[in-house]
């Protein structure tokens, strides 16, 4: 008698026709994704309802609407904690609500993806209309001095590149990480590529290969990264949000308190290379760069090649890391180049840290709309144009 | 005693450092004692029970026993156990969270808790106000009680968190002071060996903050208000009824069979797995 083959879609690579939203929660589930916990809120709650058609039916798979954003980001932390791979999904004012967790997720050193559909605001806003305005929140919207880890995506395909990715460096450093989107790449329909689990590199968290007696929590290593065992596993520590010695009890003796917290941002700057991705596109000779990001870097994108027909030397430099902030691949363009043009749908918070960065070596110019509307290439190509 | 000492040794952190923060005379410990006893009567290891605990007073003893501790954010202890009993089922998950921590800034993770029917044991330390921060009024603050917000007597109604679990649909609500320490023992006990959501409430005095402030000369006086007032629920209908209203029921309010969230959701994703064989 033959043995039953039993047909395993997974391991095959197949195309999807699919939302941005959709390619968020298919690159969560390749990167191991197993609980996502979340409340409902416009242009992101797609992901929430295809998490709860989808978790349930993959072994341990959970999926929990929690009352609001607060609890979301509490149960997802709580459930990192117990060994699982983490998410949630808000929008910008759920994305406030969740600050005073991200703080908490750093100093504890939890991984977790939170994905942020940004709308317009502030407040209520532009619940249906795509913005940029959260970028600096995602930086600095948690209280203390703190090492943030935040991606972007351009199109429906990066989408998913970037959710794995964003679980890969929470996973490894240890640390919360920020997706940003906006709402036309969330919104957006594009025919992607699903590969098959072994075309990525998976990451999980290391865990403690000591035996329990000799576990420190917290211990300083030379990466930084300390291994992280699963609650019920044998290796019980105290897990807190006040500054902790190594052994994870709170503490306010100044040598222990800066320890802890020179360790927390060394993890991330000495892993800078791993983290920061950016794109080029003709840049080799380029006179006039445009930088930019989420929805806006596609616009830029058809921009530059339309100004290259014009006979203008311009170039797109695509971020896909926001923060850390990619400052060696930002600093090398602007010194080759006469003018950086920073199109972005708010009223210039990347620009600001272009700006820092360029220090008056060549000009930096702004291109914002907050009107709701995205920025089309005409208008990008107008600018650079006169650059 | 020899054996007291050996129980507490077992269980509590021996590289934590000691003193602990809690005032004399605060009853924070003698919960923690009885959560410890009830915790070694169920022959519970230490590896699998995970005590998560919120901030002020109440928050800082999941530093000192050794199980798998989380010390959350103020409010939020629920949603952090929520996810981990989510995530592991086998874990038995321990909320401890005070009045101003559970039923303020917390109060609507309180009440989903209860209604979602979550396999999480909350313990609410009772003491009326907000000890660490102060002496504030908490949700909990009764009326024309004084505390450093309220120096012309509190103004505002406060909760019951017994009939507040009840109307959110908790399955098992007792109440305990830690005056009677029996009663408390045997409600906690009960409480961990059950599926779902279980509230315990332990009225516990704050000397330092709440007592000073309210005419207790010492914290023996507190104790003896507890002692005067606490009755057994079934001795409270003995009473007339102007006096039944003076007084505060300890005692198990409510005892009912219902699955829990985790159950529930095994279930589906079993069905789910039979489907798509």
């Amino acid at each position: 008698m033959p043995t039953k083959v039993k047909k395993n879609h997974r391991k095959e690579e197949r195309s999807l026709f699919a939302l941005g939203n959709e390619a968020v929660v298919e690159g969560a589930l390749l990167a191991g994704c197993s609980f996502f916990a979340g409340y409902p809120i416009t242009p992101s709650t797609e992901i929430a309802e295809i998490m709860a058609e989808r978790l349930p039916k993959r072994p341990d798979g959970v999926f929990i609407q929690m009352e609001d954003e607060i609890a979301s980001l509490g149960a997802v932390i709580g459930a990192s904690l117990a060994g699982r791979k983490s998410m949630t999904a808000t929008s910008g004012p759920g994305f406030s609500l969740m600050q005073e967790h991200i703080g908490y997720a750093s100093m504890t050193e939890v991984p977790l993806v939170i994905v942020n559909v940004m709308r317009g605001g502030p407040s209520t806003g532009l619940p249906t209309s795509p913005a940029q305005g959260d970028v600096q929140q995602a930086r600095w919207g948690t209280h203390g001095d703190h090492p943030i880890i935040v991606l972007s995506a351009s199109d429906v395909q990066e989408c998913l590149d970037m959710t794995v990715r964003a679980f890969n460096l929470s996973e490894k450093y240890r640390s919360p990480v920020i997706l940003l989107l906006d709402e036309i790449t969330a919104h957006t329909r594009e025919k992607i590529q699903i590969p098959n689990r072994e075309t990525y590199e998976i990451f999980s968290r290391i865990k403690p290969s000591m035996p329990p007696e000799w576990f420190v929590p917290y211990e300083e290593s030379m990466r930084g990264v300390p291994p992280m065992p699963a609650l019920g596993e044998g290796y019980r520590f105290h897990v807190t949000g006040l500054t902790h010695d190594v052994n994870g009890y709170p503490t306010s003796r100044p040598e222990e308190v800066e320890k802890l917290m020179q360790r927390l941002f060394r993890k991330i700057d000495q892993f800078f290379y791993d983290i920061q991705i950016v794109e080029e596109t003709a840049c080799e000779d380029a006179e006039v760069v445009v930088i930019a990001y989420g929805c806006v870097a596609r616009s830029a994108h058809l921009a530059v090649l339309q100004a290259r027909e014009l006979g203008v030397r311009a170039g797109l430099l695509k971020l896909k890391t926001l923060f850390p902030f990619p400052r060696p691949a930002v600093e090398r363009l602007i010194r080759q180049c006469r003018t950086v043009i920073v199109p972005e749908m708010n009223m210039g918070q990347m620009s600001r840290e272009v700006k820092r960065v360029n220090n008056g070596l060549s000009s930096v110019r702004t291109l914002n709309r907050i009107d709701g509307q995205i920025i089309t290439p005409a208008e990008i190509l107008k600018v650079l144009q006169k650059a | 005693m020899a054996e007291v000492t050996q129980l507490i040794h077992h269980y509590l952190r021996h590289n934590k450092r000691f003193p602990h923060v809690l005032c004399p005379g605060c009853g924070h410990g003698i919960v923690l004692g009885s959560l410890v006893r009830s915790v070694h009567q169920l022959g519970l290891t230490k590896d699998e029970v995970v005590l998560v605990a919120g901030i002020g007073c109440s928050g800082r003893i999941a530093v000192y026993v050794d199980f798998n501790t989380v010390h959350t954010t103020h409010g939020r202890a629920l949603t952090f156990a929520t996810g981990i009993k989510m995530a592991n089922p086998r874990l038995k998950v321990i909320a401890v969270m005070g009045d101003g921590d559970a039923l303020s800034i917390g109060g609507n993770h309180f009440l989903h808790a209860a209604r979602r029917n979550i396999g999480v044991t909350a313990l609410i330390l009772n003491n009326n106000i907000y000890g660490m921060t102060g002496g504030q009024s908490s949700s909990t603050t009764a009326e024309n009680c004084y505390s450093t917000t309220s120096p012309y007597g509190q103004q505002e109604q406060s909760f019951d968190i017994v009939e507040l679990a009840k109307a959110a649909g908790a399955p098992y609500v007792a109440r305990s002071t830690v005056l009677h320490v029996k009663l408390l023992d045997r409600i906690i006990t009960t409480a961990l060996e059950r599926p779902g959501f279980n509230l315990v409430e332990v009225l516990t005095p704050c000397h330092t903050q709440f007592g000073r402030k309210n005419k207790f000369k010492t914290t023996v006086d507190m104790y003896k208000w507890y002692k005067k007032n606490a009755i057994p629920l079934d001795s409270l209908s003995k009473l007339p009824q102007e006096e039944q209203q003076q007084r505060t029921p300890i005692g198990i309010f409510v005892e009912e069979n219902r699955p829990s969230l985790e159950e529930r959701y095994a279930a589906i994703t079993c069905r789910l797995e039979e489907a798509s064989k």
